[in-house]
């Protein structure tokens, strides 16, 4: 972990040293491309505000995040258990998944308002099939000789879903959520750039009309700060969860 | 168990094809009560299907026959099954792998019978631990013990100690002998010499169908270097090779 982190700080301190060199060595002006010492800088005046707009964007992918991961496991059991739902549901998902989700933002605005409910639903809709999919298919394949054995200690259907196959499928919902951890911030920022008063995606917005790119920079690196504080949380959880897993 | 009166003799007539293709047909088999019955073949021909239709298994064919126990309690009620992988949970550890069958059915966990159970097989100290934590030996223990908590009169085994090595097998042949005592026991195996140790009567079931080749002798568990189970090895070897 240590070692994971000093390689990482290693590559970025390169990487900002080249960028800040390019800028002064190429002479661009700041409001094409700021240096890095400028956005640090910019980031440090508006702190406040950045910190302000984080939260709200935090908000939404949090609350977007759990609902979505709710409705996906919940579409996943429900495929499972009815051979009905999966014939009707099974290829309205492969169908719902060939309409671009960013196309439905200004749709969402229109009929939930410039409020966090729409920037919720985004999140939720561009999570719900990476985590529905990948938990399906892990309560599918559950090993055969698990389903032999409950079979012959006479055990009840819903037992052998929720002792069995649920727990077997874990590792498969944890690959979704990693997704999810990645995507979702992707799904609020989309839904506060087509209209909004507050949030990163907000923010960037109203720093690029303003011509302070270096602001726009800053709120830039929040949500990626963001995303990958989010990813690393949830690959924790789900390693502590299935560390089962490893090693079988 | 409740009440070694019910330990049964089962019976399995019949026939069983995949599509046109036929299995095996005119097949008569007994299981003795209270014995070891080994069925041994080579792979392929269809040893492992007879297991899984007797345990009320998914076998992907048509079986068309009867399978006759000489009590009346239903089939699916008496049989424990265990196969060569040992199927424990990897989620969790070696006591709650064992309650299992008391989990899924819903019934009250009795932990004392399990933890007796575990101790009996020689995992005392190895309750708690995760299946990744112990060797392949110790999985199959925790297998049996599991098996044995389930209390039925009729055990069917699918190979499971092929995957283990010799020493570890031979232990546990001589474990699973000691604890199945007075069961009926179904044993598929591929192994002459596994038959020659620890069988009452074995089935050879091959592409040409079931024999019955002669292993009478002093009753198992034969020691592995005893000259009977020795003889009866290459006897069974031989009919293999037929």
């Amino acid at each position: 972990m240590m070692k994971k982190l000093r390689d990482f700080l290693f590559v970025a301190a390169v990487a900002l040293s080249v960028w800040e060199l390019l800028v002064r060595m190429t002479g661009v002006p700041p409001y094409i491309l700021p240096g890095p010492l400028q956005v640090a800088s910019a980031a440090i005046e508006y702190a406040e505000m950045i910190g302000e707009h984080t939260l709200v964007t935090l908000s939404e992918v949090l609350v977007g995040l759990f609902l979505g991961t709710v409705l996906g496991a919940g579409t996943s059991l429900f495929l499972v258990v009815s051979g009905y739902a999966r014939r009707l549901l099974l290829p309205l998902m492969v169908f719902s998944q060939t309409v671009p989700i960013f196309a439905l933002a200004p749709l969402l605005t229109l009929w939930l308002g410039y409020g966090m409910g729409s920037k919720i639903a985004m999140t939720l809709l561009i999570i719900y099939f990476p985590v529905a999919s990948t938990f399906y298919d892990g309560l599918r394949n559950t090993p055969r000789g698990y389903l032999d054995l409950a079979l012959t200690m006479n055990a009840s259907e819903s037992r052998t879903l929720f002792r069995i196959q649920v727990p077997a499928a874990l590792p498969s919902l944890a690959s979704g959520l990693r997704l999810a951890a990645v995507y979702a911030p992707i799904g609020a920022v989309i839904g506060e750039w087509v209209g909004a008063s507050r949030g990163l995606g907000y923010l960037m917005l109203l720093a690029n009309g303003r011509v302070k790119i270096d602001l726009m920079f800053a709120a830039l690196f929040a949500l990626a700060a963001l995303t990958i504080v989010l990813h690393t949380l949830i690959n924790q959880a789900g390693r502590r969860l299935t560390r089962w897993s490893v090693g079988d | 168990m409740k009440g070694r009166d019910l330990v049964p003799q089962l019976r399995i007539r019949g026939g069983f094809r995949h599509g046109d293709a036929i299995l095996f047909e005119g097949l008569d088999l007994v299981l003795e009560a209270g014995q070891w019955t080994c069925l041994l073949g080579p792979s392929g021909v269809g040893k492992s299907t007879l297991l899984r239709l007797v345990a009320g298994l998914d076998t992907g064919g048509e079986f068309d026959g009867s399978i006759e126990s000489t009590n009346s309690r239903p089939l699916r009620e008496q049989v424990a099954y265990m196969a060569q992988s040992d199927l424990l949970l990897p989620w969790l550890n070696v006591r709650a792998n064992v309650m299992l069958g008391s989990t899924l059915r819903g019934e009250v966990r009795k932990l004392e019978r399990a933890d007796q159970l575990i101790e009996e097989v020689g995992l005392g100290m190895h309750a708690e631990k995760r299946p990744h934590e112990l060797s392949g030996g110790m999985r199959q223990r925790a297998a049996l013990a599991r098996t044995l908590m389930e209390d039925k009169p009729l055990l069917l085994l699918d190979e499971p100690f092929s995957a283990l090595d010799a020493r570890t097998r031979s232990e546990m042949q001589e474990l699973a002998f000691e604890v199945l005592m007075d069961r009926t026991v179904m044993l598929v195996t591929h192994d002459p010499s596994e038959a020659a140790r620890i069988a009452h009567r074995v089935y050879l079931l091959t592409e040409t169908g079931l024999h019955q080749p002669d292993v009478t002798g002093r009753p198992p568990i034969r020691a592995f270097d005893d000259p009977e189970a020795l003889n009866i090895q290459s006897r069974l070897f031989s009919a293999l090779r037929l």
